[in-house]
């Protein structure tokens, strides 16, 4: 009776856990879903708390303290450009707590010797393995965007053959443990617990940094896959609604990565992209010496800003790194008061997470209704006077749209070079990322205007001022 | 009747397909928040936590039980409150030097 009343409970958090998604549709709501959305996940802890007949407290009381301190304590002090990697970890944690649960529901059973059901071994293999690759890839992830493990692929021979055979071998007892009693399998299931996070590792390492954006969306997908198998080991359709929500959402996002940048998952997974060292980095155009990049000052790019009837800003990473957001927004606004019209072009990857960019602009207070995908920027192209590349080099790159033989080729790309003007801010003509010289910084409608953003930036706001 | 796994099973299913209707509305503008917040919603697995903490009979099920029920809550906390944080930074232009949507 009063159980049902519990399961009630559940429902509504799984509910306010839709409606809050739903409302994220717009920036204008979404702050209201996110509430909606932590309303949910109260009402599905007190639930837990006063319907699971839980003989102690304090053991609770003592992780929940320590869980509150550590998550205010990051939340509030994590840099915006750090988002990445707090997100990395974050999963993580969702991903252990999950493989927890299974494990714990497991040594349980162990415990009193009693039999498993199959679909309930399924349930709790699907939990440890998933959770553990989530909580040691996440973290290998997070060192890797924070600088303490190399950003560059770490490959060796017979890796992913060596992957495959661990990864049979954890099917192998996972299959085992699924199909005997827990009794006799506490040494197996131990295997799996360490492979599962040896492999999240090994899967990890192979990826180049420039691609840890797809590897944290995918990540993300897995946390909720986690949090849905340790439902399916509780039989709590709470967790099951709740962790498929957001596997649905990590794999969306992985998706629209991916687009990004033209890339198969599986090529982004096992291609090891971005070494720098690939035999495509020596490819792409004729020998620099005989193209001339035109240099230009910031007084004259000024001027040519300022008479712009419409602007196109496309940022890229090296503006955050530059820590230079708030310079652009300062342009942007004596532009538009100017009469300017200043739009700024998102490409999908131009921060390290889906949908960076946009914050770490929102945080320089760029109204968000200025801020355009690149489908709907790239037919006004034309019409633009000036296209101003700030810190990004191959999400503008013609040679992706023009070149079959480029390593970036199919990439969608900001299309600057059909502008009737384009300026690039850049320290100097090496490529980016993926190592891929740029045929942009010769053509004749391009000019570049050498030096660090926030200085470049500065200088243009000054021009602009005394024009 | 169905057994307890299929109705799981069937719940799933279709959570995975409502998830995708709602999520593929979001706009890439809120992606990163949209990470964050269900990142938040993935830490639900604190249900699990809390019953371990809340039942452990010996000394590696508490262990167990206290580490889950921190990570989970770091997940929940951490989670909601960045996610507010940078959904509080989201302005539109102010109504008066906007021209034509």
């Amino acid at each position: 009776m009063s159980s049902s009343l519990f399961q009630l409970a559940y429902l509504l958090s799984a509910v306010l856990f839709i409606v809050g998604l739903q409302k994220l549709s717009s920036p204008e709501t979404a702050r209201g879903g996110n509430a909606i959305a932590s309303l949910g996940m109260l009402i599905a802890i007190v639930a837990t708390l006063l319907g699971e007949h839980l003989v102690s407290f304090e053991w609770i009381v003592i992780g929940a303290i320590l869980g509150s301190a550590i998550g205010l304590i990051m939340a509030q002090s994590v840099p915006m450009t750090a988002m990445p990697q707090m997100v990395a970890v974050f999963n993580g944690f969702g991903g252990g707590a999950s493989a927890l649960v299974a494990i714990a529901d497991f040594l349980e059973l162990a415990k009193r010797a009693s039999g498993l059901e199959v679909a309930h071994g399924v349930s709790i293999v699907a939990g440890v393995l998933i959770g553990g690759v989530t909580l040691s890839g996440s973290f290998v992830a997070f060192g890797k965007l924070q600088g303490l493990v190399t950003e560059k692929p770490v490959t060796y021979p017979l890796q992913k053959t060596s992957n495959f055979i661990l990864l049979i071998a954890m099917l192998a007892a996972g299959t085992w443990l699924s199909l005997s009693a827990p009794a006799g399998g506490v040494d197996v299931f131990y295997f799996l617990i360490g492979a599962s996070l040896l492999l999240g590792v090994l899967v990890v390492i192979p990826i180049g940094g420039a691609d840890m954006p797809v590897v944290i969306a995918l990540l993300n997908s897995y946390s909720g896959l986690a949090a849905s198998a340790a439902g399916f080991v509780l039989e709590n359709m709470s967790l099951i609604i709740s962790g498929a929500l957001v596997g649905a959402s990590g794999l969306i996002l992985t998706g629209i990565m991916c687009r990004g940048m033209n890339r198969s998952l599986a090529n982004v997974l096992f291609g090891a992209f971005g070494g720098g060292g690939g035999p495509q980095a020596a490819s792409g155009g004729g020998p620099g010496g005989e193209r001339t990049a035109r240099e230009i000052n910031a007084e004259s790019a000024a001027m040519m800003l300022a008479y712009a009837r419409q602007v196109v800003v496309v940022p890229g990473y090296g503006l955050a790194v530059a820590q230079a957001q708030h310079k652009l927004r300062e342009l942007g606004d004596l532009l538009g008061r100017k009469g300017v019209t200043v739009k700024y072009a998102i490409h999908p990857v131009a921060g390290r997470m889906p949908g960076h960019m946009n914050v770490l602009l929102a945080e320089a207070n760029v109204p968000y209704d200025q801020l355009y995908e690149i489908e709907d920027v790239n037919p006004e192209m034309a019409d633009t006077d000036v296209a101003l590349v700030v810190g990004a080099n191959d999400v503008v790159n013609p040679a992706a749209r023009d070149d079959p033989t480029s390593p970036i080729a199919g990439m969608p790309i900001v299309e600057v070079d059909r502008a009737r003007q384009c300026i690039v801010l850049k320290r100097s003509l090496n490529p980016g990322f993926a190592g891929v010289d740029n045929p942009l910084f010769y053509l004749p409608n391009n000019s570049m205007l050498f030096g660090d953003a926030a200085d470049s930036l500065g200088a243009l706001v000054r021009e602009v001022k005394e024009l | 009747m169905i057994g307890p796994l299929l109705v799981g099973v069937y719940v799933f299913v279709l959570a995975m397909f409502v998830g995708w209707q709602v999520i593929t509305r979001v706009p890439p503008t809120l992606h990163t928040p949209l990470m964050s917040g269900s990142n938040a919603i993935s830490g639900i697995s604190i249900v699990g936590a809390l019953v371990i903490a809340g039942t452990a009979s010996d000394t590696l099920m508490t262990v167990l039980g206290v580490a889950a029920v921190a990570m989970a809550t770091i997940n929940v906390v951490g989670g909601f409150l960045v996610t507010d944080r940078m959904l509080k930074m989201f302005h539109r232009r102010p109504s008066g030097d906007r021209p034509e949507a």
